[in-house]
C-alpha cells in the first residue's frame, strides 16, 4: 500500500512538473519571438520539448532503478528512487528552459525521440518471442536435467503419477517410477490433427473452389463472411459443443455399426476441430485460386477443356503452393489447438491406432499439468515446458514453409496482394 | 492421341457430367459448412435459452424466532426441499438487516431449487414422487412458475445452479480487456507506424516483421506458458488477476493489431503524405496529422477485430490461473477473477444437468457479444471507408 502512494504522489508530481515545463518553454519562447528574433520552432513545440526533457530522463531513471531491483537483486528503497527520480525531473527541466533558444531546432529533437520510442514499441514484438523462447527452453533444460532427453522423445509410457508422490516427498512408496515418454501424446496429436484435416481439407478446398469458379457474385459476397463466423466462435465454445453435443451422436453411431466407442473418443473433438479450421483453408485457397491469371483459365477454355477440367488440371496445379501452404498453417493451427481437445478429448495417455478409443494430446498434458497443485519445480510441472518447447518447434517450422511455399507461388505469378 | 473427331464428340457427355458434378459437390461441401454452422446455432439456442428462465416458487415464508437460528424453519416442510438452499441462507443475514420482518409471515416468490427449476422445464430431475407432485399442484395454482433469470446477470458463480451467474465473470472480462487494450492498442499502433512510416528498408525491420507473421501463428497456449514464467514466475504479477491475464492476452493480440494497422496505413494514398511535406511537416507531423485520422477507421477496425478474439480465448488464461472459483463482483485489478470463456470452461466441468445449460446460457452472451463486436467493426468499417 506504502508503495502504491509513493507511487501515485510521484506520478502526480511528474504530471504537475511537466505541466509547469510547457508552460515555461512555451513563454519563453513566446517572448524571445515577441523580442523579434526568429526561431527554428513554434512556441508549442518548444514547451513539449521541456515536457520531453523533464519527464523522460526521470521516468528512465525510475525504470533502470526498478530493473536494477528486480534482475540484479539490488535493494534500492523505492522512496528514494522515486525521489531521485523526481530530482532528476527537476534539472531536466532546467536544461529543457536552458536549451529554449533561437538556434535550437526543438522540433528534431522531438523527432528523434519520437523515432526512439516507436522504434522501442516495436521491440515489443521482438521481446515477446525471445520471452517465449526462453520460458519455455529455461524450464524445459530444468525438466531434462531430471529426465533424460531420449526418454522423453522414444517412451511410449506417459506415467508422471510417481513424480506426484516424490514431490510429496513420499517418493520411495512409489514402486514404479515417473516416465515421460511423449510418443502416445504425439500420437494422439496427430491423430486428432489428421481427423480434423480430413474434414477440414476437402470441405475448405471445395468451399474455395466453388467461391472462386462457379458462384455467383452475390453468394460470394455472403458466404465468405458466413464462413469466416466459424473461426470467430471461441474455442472453449467448440469445445462444449464437441463434448456434450457431437461426443454421443459419434458414440451412437458407432454403436450401430458394432464398435465400442468412448465418450471422450478422438473423433468428437477432431470433428469439430475441422470444422473450426474450414474458413482457415477456404479462406486463403479462395484468394490464391482466384489469383491465378486469367490468361490461364482462358488458354485452357480455348484448348477445349471442360470447366472441371479446367479447374483439376489448370488452375488447381497452378494454385497448389498456396493450398499447400494454408493447409499446412491448418495443421499448425490444428496441433496447437487446446480447449476443443481439453474438453472433449481424454485424459488417459493412450498408443493406439483407434480414433474411437479416447486419447490425449500434448495441449491437454500442459494444461493439466499446470492446473493442478504441484509445486512449480516438480517434474510434472516442468514437463509441460518441455512439451510447449517441442509444439513450438513443429509449429514455427510449419509456418515457415508456408511462408516460404506461399512466396514461391507469389513470384511466380508476380502477384501482390497476397 | 489419336482419337476421331466422333470418339471425342462421344465423350464429351460424360466429360460434361463430370463438370457438373465437381460444381454440384463444392456447392455442397459450401453448403455442408453453412449447415455445421446452422447446427451449431441451433443446438446453442436450444441448449441455452432455458438458462434465461428461472423457476421460482410462492411460499409463505414465517419470520419467527426460531427461523433466524435455523432458517428451514421458515417454511412449511412441504416446501422445505422445493427451495433454493442459496435462498435460505439468507433469511438471518436478511431478519438482521431488517428487523421489522421480526415475527410476520409473508408470501413470497422466491427462487427455487434447480431440480424444480429442471423439473419445470421438461428435465431429467432428482426430484421424488412426493416432491414432483408438490410441484405439479403448486404450478397448476400458479404459484410456481419460469419467470426472467436475473439472478444470471447479476450474481457470480456458485456451486448451487440457481444461484449461479455470469456477473463477476463478466467484469473480469472488462477488467482484463481493459489491460489488454491499454498495453496492446498504443504499441501495436506505434509499431504500426514505426515499420510503415519510419523504419528504413533493411534487415532488421524485415526480422520485426518476419517475427510478428509468426508470433501470429504461435499456439495462444505458449503465450500462457510465457505469461507464467515470465510475468507471474519473473516480474511477480499476482496469479489469475485481470493485470497478468490482460497482459498476456495484449502480447497475443499484439500482432493483430499491428497487421492491420499497417494495412490501414498502406492504403493512405502517398499524395497526401507528399502535400504535408510540400506544406514543411516533419515526419511526426505528417503522420499524427494527416496519416493517422485518415486510417483511423481501419485501426479501430482491427483492433476491435483483435479484442474479439482476444474476449473468446480460454487457453492461455487457464495456465495463468484465471479459472479461479469466483462469487463476488471484484473491482480490482491485482486481485483473482474469472472471465467469461473460463466461467463457461468451469461450468462445463460440472456434472449437474442444470450446468450444462447455465453453460450453454453463458455462451450464447459470449456470442452475442462477440458478434456485436464484430458486427460493429464491420459497420465502422463500412461507413468510414474511403475509395481513393
Amino acid at each position: 500500500m506504502q508503495t502504491n502512494q509513493l507511487f501515485a504522489i510521484f506520478c502526480g508530481t511528474l504530471l504537475v512538473l511537466g505541466l509547469i515545463a510547457f508552460f515555461l518553454g512555451r513563454s519563453k519562447a513566446s517572448r524571445v519571438r515577441a523580442a523579434g528574433t526568429s526561431m527554428h520552432a513554434q512556441p508549442d513545440q518548444y514547451g513539449w520539448f521541456t515536457v520531453l526533457s523533464t519527464a523522460g530522463p526521470a521516468i528512465t531513471v525510475g525504470a533502470v532503478g526498478a530493473f536494477v531491483m528486480l534482475l540484479l537483486g539490488g535493494d534500492i528503497p523505492t522512496f528514494y528512487l522515486l525521489a531521485g527520480s523526481l530530482t532528476v525531473a527537476c534539472v531536466g527541466l532546467m536544461a529543457g528552459i536552458y536549451l529554449v533558444k533561437p538556434n535550437f531546432h526543438a522540433r528534431k529533437a522531438i523527432e528523434a525521440v519520437v523515432r526512439f520510442l516507436l522504434a522501442g514499441a516495436a521491440m515489443v514484438s521482438i521481446f515477446t518471442t525471445f520471452g517465449i523462447l526462453i520460458s519455455i527452453i529455461g524450464e524445459a533444460i530444468r525438466f531434462f536435467q531430471m529426465q533424460s532427453f531420449w526418454d522423453f522423445i522414444t517412451g511410449t509410457t506417459w506415467n508422471p503419477g510417481a513424480s506426484f508422490l516424490e514431490a510429496a516427498g513420499r517418493g520411495d512408496e512409489s514402486s514404479s517410477a515417473a516416465q515421460f515418454g511423449s510418443v502416445p501424446l504425439f500420437a494422439g496429436t496427430f491423430m486428432i490433427t489428421l481427423i480434423a484435416m480430413l474434414v477440414a481439407i476437402p470441405v475448405g478446398l471445395l468451399s474455395a473452389i466453388y467461391m472462386a469458379e462457379f458462384a455467383p457474385e452475390k453468394v460470394r459476397t455472403v458466404a465468405k463472411p458466413v464462413l469466416e463466423v466459424l473461426a470467430g466462435i471461441p474455442t472453449v465454445v467448440y469445445g462444449f459443443f464437441a463434448a456434450i453435443t457431437v461426443a454421443p451422436i459419434i458414440v451412437a453411431v458407432a454403436a450401430f455399426f458394432g464398435i465400442d466407442a468412448s465418450f471422450s473418443n478422438a473423433m468428437a473433438p477432431g470433428i469439430v476441430m475441422g470444422i473450426m479450421i474450414i474458413p482457415f483453408i477456404s479462406s486463403l485457397s479462395d484468394d490464391v485460386i482466384s489469383s491465378v491469371p486469367g490468361s490461364m483459365r482462358e488458354g485452357a477454355m480455348a484448348l477445349g477443356m471442360t470447366r472441371s477440367e479446367m479447374i483439376r488440371d489448370v488452375v488447381v496445379p497452378a494454385a497448389m503452393p498456396g493450398i499447400i501452404s494454408a493447409s499446412l498453417l491448418a495443421v499448425s493451427r490444428a496441433l496447437g489447438e487446446t480447449m476443443i481437445v481439453v474438453m472433449a478429448a481424454g485424459m488417459r495417455p493412450n498408443l493406439t491406432a483407434n480414433p474411437f478409443e479416447d486419447m490425449t494430446t500434448v495441449t491437454v498434458r500442459i494444461v493439466s499439468a499446470l492446473t493442478g497443485d504441484l509445486e512449480f519445480g516438480s517434474a510434472e510441472t516442468l514437463s509441460a515446458f518441455a512439451l510447449g518447447l517441442v509444439l513450438f518447434a513443429v509449429t514455427l517450422s510449419l509456418n515457415f514453409v508456408s511462408v516460404i511455399m506461399i512466396r514461391r507461388f507469389r513470384e511466380k505469378y508476380r502477384i501482390n496482394n497476397l | 492421341m489419336n482419337q476421331s473427331f466422333d470418339e471425342i464428340s462421344a465423350q464429351l457427355k460424360s466429360r460434361h457430367r463430370k463438370s457438373a458434378r465437381l460444381k454440384w459437390m463444392s456447392m455442397g461441401a459450401l453448403g455442408l459448412a453453412g449447415l455445421f454452422l446452422v447446427l451449431f446455432f441451433a443446438d446453442m439456442l436450444v441448449k441455452g435459452l432455458p438458462a434465461f428462465q428461472q423457476a421460482q416458487v410462492q411460499v409463505e415464508v414465517d419470520y419467527s424466532e426460531q427461523a433466524s437460528q435455523i432458517p428451514l424453519a421458515a417454511l412449511s416442510e412441504e416446501m422445505r426441499p422445493l427451495v433454493s438452499r442459496g435462498y435460505l441462507r439468507l433469511i438471518p443475514q436478511r431478519m438482521e438487516a431488517n428487523p421489522d420482518l421480526q415475527g410476520t409471515t409473508r408470501t413470497e416468490w422466491v427462487l427455487a431449487d434447480s431440480s424444480v427449476d429442471q423439473y419445470l422445464k421438461g428435465h431429467h430431475t432428482n426430484l421424488g414422487a412426493d416432491e414432483q407432485s408438490t410441484v405439479d399442484r403448486l404450478e397448476s395454482r400458479g404459484r410456481a412458475e419460469l419467470k426472467f433469470n436475473t439472478t444470471f446477470f447479476t450474481k457470480g458463480d456458485s456451486k448451487m445452479a440457481e444461484f449461479a451467474g455470469i456477473a463477476s465473470a463478466a467484469f473480469g472480462t472488462v477488467m482484463t480487456l481493459l489491460v489488454t487494450l491499454a498495453v496492446a492498442f498504443p504499441i501495436g499502433v506505434m509499431t504500426a507506424v514505426y515499420l510503415e512510416e519510419f523504419a528504413p528498408d533493411n534487415r532488421f525491420t524485415r526480422l520485426i516483421e518476419i517475427n510478428i507473421n509468426n508470433l501470429a501463428a504461435i499456439p495462444s497456449i505458449l503465450f500462457g506458458l510465457l505469461g507464467l514464467a515470465i510475468f507471474i514466475g519473473f516480474f511477480g504479477v499476482p496469479r489469475s488477476s485481470p493485470v497478468v491475464g490482460g497482459l498476456t492476452l495484449a502480447l497475443m493480440t499484439l500482432p493483430v493489431i499491428i497487421i492491420s494497422t499497417r494495412s490501414a496505413l498502406r492504403s493512405v494514398p502517398d499524395a497526401i503524405r507528399h502535400a504535408a511535406f510540400g506544406v514543411g511537416c516533419s515526419r511526426w507531423q505528417m503522420v499524427r496529422d494527416h496519416v493517422l485520422p485518415v486510417a483511423f477507421p481501419g485501426i479501430m477496425t482491427g483492433s476491435i477485430i483483435g479484442l474479439a478474439q482476444a474476449m473468446g480465448e480460454t487457453a492461455p488464461l487457464i495456465i495463468v490461473g484465471m479459472v479461479a472459483f469466483i462469487p463476488d463482483i471484484t473491482g480490482s485489478f491485482t486481485e483473482a477473477a474469472t472471465v467469461l470463456p473460463a466461467q463457461i470452461f468451469t461450468w462445463a466441468g460440472e456434472p449437474e444437468r442444470a450446468f450444462i445449460e447455465k453453460t450453454s446460457g453463458g455462451i450464447l452472451v459470449l456470442l452475442a457479444v462477440l458478434i456485436f463486436m464484430n458486427a460493429t467493426a464491420v459497420v465502422l468499417r463500412k461507413k468510414f471507408e474511403r475509395r481513393w
